[in-house]
């Protein structure tokens, strides 16, 4: 469970929000709005720890973020605007070298996860050269590793074709099943089951429900 | 100790896969080495004198080319994002990522040195002290770098503020460094010198992955 009490986050002297409050139940998800520039990756980066808030706190499980980070980030799957995969090495290594901090994931777990993503597990071309939304389905194979109880990603969907978006609802559904928890910004609606509720950055559209 | 080991063998076959920037080190070091025998000319005992300072500073200048190369790439694919937000302590990171930048760019310079102090005609005991001298001293460029690599991050010019900021770091390492070949030969011996050196390896590999990764995580801001 994440719970996120009066939080304000500053960036140098500005302020970018402030009484950011809310709690996500294991099992839950929340899709955070707002405009572009209303806060909504400085949101994500205070939530992962990666920030310091001015004041207000983050806790998961009930314990404060900065009391227990190590156990904190080994819940944690955080995917940022940037991909995290390094662009000399093929898909198979580069998550490999993403799993390998915590523990090594299998070959025959690597090749799963990326049939899941509709990657192909043998291709062996460096990510270099590969599309923009190929990138991204690399980077979101880390969702079918591992076990992380808590996602916190940042536009999921960006350059994701249709049938791309459907598997990683499918596989967000299925982490949702599992009693995991999920924090997501995007532009545009997410079709998930489960308790799902939105958090608003700044004022709501109300056009734009 | 497993994300020690995790992030030095990925460090290590980036470098693998980019030979490129390992040989650049090496090639700059070894023309900056050669290009001082050719311009001063055969006088032995000048360039026999000159020599440990003239490797010594080629050595620096090419562990400095190789510094911005050290967390720059990982902020920019988001991967160093990775790293700060696995259940390890950034510092032991923060080394595991500086041994890997020695191992790529500085045992090279280490291991080819003596070829290079062939040109400069020193003799086998010196040539032996200037490999010592660099083997106990390269560590300490890296280590010092990391800070200043890891404080310019995401910077604009970088590069030039790196130096900035090193080079009153650097110049202690420098002076004790290109001394040990002298203070041997003069007699004088060598011990004081690498004890020095010792000692300021000591407090850096303690202290220089603390401030690494602090740096690092304002940066990651």
């Amino acid at each position: 469970m994440l719970e996120v009490s009066a939080l304000c986050c500053m960036r140098g002297e500005r302020e970018i929000f402030r009484d950011m409050s809310f709690v996500l139940a294991d099992g839950a998800w929340i899709h955070i709005r707002g405009e572009n520039g209303a806060g909504k990756t400085t949101l994500l980066k205070a939530l992962t720890g990666l920030l310091r808030p001015a004041s207000g706190s983050v806790a998961w499980n009930g314990i404060p973020l900065h009391e227990s980070r190590d156990d904190f980030h080994r819940d944690l799957l955080y995917l940022g605007h940037a991909n995290g995969i390094k662009d000399d090495l093929d898909a198979a290594e580069n998550l490999m070298l993403a799993g390998s901090i915590v523990d090594a994931p299998t070959a025959a777990e690597i090749t799963l996860a990326m049939r899941e993503l509709g990657l192909n597990p043998s291709s062996r071309t460096p990510v270099r050269s590969l599309s923009q939304g190929q990138k991204r389905r690399v980077a979101l194979s880390r969702l079918a590793l591992g076990r992380t109880k808590l996602w916190i990603l940042d536009e999921p969907f960006a350059a994701l074709d249709t049938a791309a978006v459907a598997s990683v609802c499918r596989l967000m559904d299925r982490h949702l099943d599992r009693g995991g928890a999920l924090v997501l910004t995007s532009h545009q609606e997410v079709p998930l089951g489960g308790r799902g509720t939105e958090v608003w950055i700044g004022t709501p559209q109300e056009n734009n429900p | 100790m497993n994300a020690f080991v995790a992030v030095l063998r990925r460090d290590l076959l980036l470098a693998m896969r980019r030979k490129s920037d390992v040989a650049m080190t090496l090639f700059f070091f070894i023309m900056v080495a050669s290009l001082f025998p050719l311009a001063i000319g055969p006088e032995t005992a000048l360039l026999r004198t000159i020599a440990p300072g003239v490797l010594w500073v080629a050595a620096l200048l090419a562990s400095l080319l190789s510094l911005p190369r050290m967390f720059e790439t990982d902020f920019a694919d988001g991967t160093l994002e990775q790293l700060a937000l696995a259940p390890a302590p950034l510092a032991l990171i923060a080394l595991a990522k500086i041994l890997a930048h020695w191992l790529g760019a500085c045992v090279p310079l280490v291991v080819l040195a003596p070829v290079l102090a062939l040109q400069f005609g020193l003799d086998a005991r010196a040539i032996a002290m200037l490999c010592l001298s660099l083997a106990l001293g390269t560590p300490l460029l890296s280590l010092l770098g990391a800070m200043g690599a890891a404080l310019t991050l995401g910077v604009r010019g970088g590069g030039v503020l790196v130096a900035l900021i090193l080079m009153p770091l650097y110049v202690p390492v420098l002076i004790f460094g290109a001394g040990v070949v002298d203070a041997d030969a003069t007699g004088m011996g060598a011990a004081a010198n690498l004890s020095l050196l010792g000692a300021m390896l000591a407090a850096s590999l303690f202290l220089a992955p603390l401030g690494t990764a602090s740096a690092l995580r304002i940066a990651l801001e």
